[in-house]
């Protein structure tokens, strides 16, 4: 059994972030990164596929030589292998899925797991998208998943907004993860020294004759507005008033 | 000089940053105020292969250079000083084991280890011989083809908790340094038992107790090298773990100064930030450099090790400088905190009971300044 994982290099969600002087990015002077904490859990998902079902866990990065550091860290999570497809340009969601669709065809898994988003763009599309290209089932937002004994199908159940939803989906199939999936391994120190030795391959996104440069562009960034203090009022009446003229919620 | 930190040496320490933010320390004030052994913490630092990192890797431990358990230990200290004494005396009781076992002892006494959750113990003090170690009264005796092992042993680190025990004793009181000897004691063995347990000021997750040797019998093989290399084991020993107590020294000062900055930048008085006052920027700055310094020192003092280099005079430096450096830290971040600093609410009043031990165990800071000026000073 082979199991597919993405792994996106994003800056570490406790940093303080700000916007840099032309507003279209972020200052990463001294930023610190970290593995998409969604993917983080998707590894860890692979992870107890292997365990369970002795099922070889390949992870995929898209990006510069720098995420080597991230795949570095699912390896010495325990995966087998990593791909690295290297891009200097960004990739948005479509970028993803169709270079996905390529090392999908190259490494023939029966599940693909991605985090459900990545928590730098929260973009919540490359998952569905690579789904809906290779024509597979796809399971988003999984809390929960179960394999068939026989591994040709998976029991999936989906966090929804109106509660949850239990899918049952054939393989091979996309699975995207949510946060209550699991709770993803540290690296132990065994894993860490032997992640080294593991199989690395890099793979220049050009060659793999899909378009990879992205169509989206960042047009601008804005800090959120700064929290204002609160107000006390006198009566309830103006409570009332301020909720539905100023705060608009009644 | 490359000062850049190795993809593996990034990865350790990352790991062992998240394991001391999210594992130790919202435990440590719980097991500082009841002394209860952090079982959960300690089980959990076995499966990440840290509580054998000082076993060489053929025995099946971790196997870190000494340049990677320190970076391991800082991240550790910053969480929690006790546990990380626990962990750190753990490599210590087993080193002598490491130094001065043949390749048969180590997979006797070193492999059982690595197999499941375990601590290990290094006694040397005791209760009338602590800078003096040679003033040790527990006596060793051969006794047929086995060793018998009388005497207490007071202070020692995971005194009630350990699976192995290295314990150093006289054949013969007046040869001195030439009549000691070092030999592995496992738990079980008849004789051996821990007495009562220290109540410390700080450092309280780590089980400090007396160890009692009462007619306790081991067979030969159980004396590390020969009768009268006991000496030598132990000052090896200590020289080879002495940087892990700067390392540890440098994270709790390190974990003083992060919560202090934090602080001087939330609290305000006279309509500022108190970070806008000197008398607390000044504190501040001496904090940040004398951590960077004593960090560089513990570096060099464990790179020393790896190279093959003796390393007694770096290791004395890195131990005494950085554990004055956290006793400082701590105490000033005390200040900072001002009230509320003061009491248990907030994290710095342990980091500050903490540090003082760091000044005194694993040799005190006057034995370090004697050992270095004797050193300096050669031919006086």
């Amino acid at each position: 059994m082979k199991v597919l994982v993405t792994v996106k290099r994003v800056p570490d969600p406790e940093a303080k972030l700000k916007v840099d002087p032309e507003g279209k990015g972020i200052v990463t002077q001294g930023l610190k990164f970290v593995v998409n904490p969604f993917d983080e859990i998707a590894i860890e998902e692979g992870l107890k596929m292997k365990e369970k079902h002795k099922a070889e866990v390949v992870l995929v990065s898209i990006g510069k030589k720098d995420s080597t550091e991230q795949l570095r860290t699912g390896l010495a999570m325990g995966a087998d292998r990593a791909i690295l497809v290297l891009t200097d340009d960004g990739a948005d969601s479509e970028v993803v899925a169709r270079i996905l669709t390529k090392v999908y065809e190259m490494e023939k898994p029966d599940i693909v797991l991605m985090g459900k988003q990545a928590v730098d763009d929260d973009m919540n599309q490359a998952g569905q998208l690579l789904a809906e290209y290779l024509g597979i089932p796809q399971a988003t937002f999984a809390s929960k998943v179960e394999l068939s004994a026989d591994l040709k199908s998976a029991k999936v159940t989906r966090e929804i907004d109106g509660g949850m939803e239990t899918l049952e989906i054939q393989l091979p199939a996309v699975i995207t993860a949510d946060l209550r999936l699991n709770t993803p391994r540290y690296a132990s120190l065994p894993g860490i020294m032997k992640a080294k030795t593991k199989p690395f391959k890099e793979i220049p996104a050009a060659e793999l004759g899909v378009q990879v440069k992205p169509k989206v562009k960042i047009l601008k960034l804005e800090e959120p507005p700064k929290r204002k203090g609160g107000i006390k009022v006198e009566t309830v009446q103006e409570l009332v008033l301020k909720l539905k003229n100023e705060a608009k919620v009644l | 000089m490359d000062f850049t930190l190795t993809e593996e040496q990034k990865a350790l320490q990352d790991t062992a940053r998240k394991f001391a933010r999210e594992v130790m320390a919202p435990v440590a004030r719980k097991h500082d105020e009841t002394g209860e052994q952090p079982v959960e913490v300690l089980e959990k630092a076995f499966e990440l292969g840290f509580l054998t990192e000082g076993i060489p890797a053929e025995y099946g431990g971790s196997g870190l250079s000494r340049l990677d358990s320190i970076i391991l230990t800082e991240e550790l200290g910053a969480g929690c000083a006790g546990m990380t004494t626990s962990m750190m005396a753990t490599t210590l009781g087993l080193t002598p084991v490491v130094i001065g076992g043949s390749d048969e002892q180590k997979k006797r006494f070193l492999t059982p280890l690595t197999e499941k959750r375990s601590l290990a113990a290094f006694c040397l003090t005791e209760p009338e011989a602590g800078s003096d170690p040679l003033g040790s009264t527990t006596t060793v005796k051969k006794v047929g083809n086995d060793y018998v092992i009388n005497g207490i042993k007071r202070f020692i680190s995971n005194g009630a908790v350990s699976e192995l025990y290295t314990v150093f004793a006289t054949v013969d009181k007046s040869k001195g340094a030439k009549g000691f000897c070092a030999l592995a004691v496992p738990k079980g063995t008849p004789g051996l038992s821990a007495g009562k347990e220290e109540d410390k000021l700080g450092h309280r997750a780590s089980n400090t107790t007396e160890v009692i040797f009462e007619d306790c019998k081991v067979s030969a093989d159980h004396m590390l090298g020969k009768e009268g290399d006991g000496f030598k084991i132990a000052m090896a020993t200590l020289d080879r773990t002495r940087p892990a107590v700067a390392a540890l020294a440098v994270g709790l000062a390190r974990a003083a100064m992060e919560a202090a900055i934090e602080y001087s930048k939330l609290r305000k008085q006279f309509g500022m930030p108190i970070g806008m006052f000197q008398a607390i920027q000044f504190m501040i700055a001496d904090m940040g450099m004398q951590i960077e310094a004593a960090r560089l020192l513990t570096c060099l003092s464990a790179w020393l090790i790896d190279q093959g280099l003796k390393n007694s005079l770096q290791s004395s430096y890195a131990k005494c400088f950085a554990s004055d450096v956290a006793m400082k830290a701590t105490t000033d971040a005390v200040q900072i905190f001002g009230g509320y600093g003061y009491t248990k609410e907030y994290p710095v009043e342990k980091y500050m009971r903490d540090a003082k031990l760091l000044q005194i165990y694993e040799g005190t800071n006057e034995i370090q300044r004697v050992v270095i000026a004797r050193e300096l000073l050669k031919g006086i």
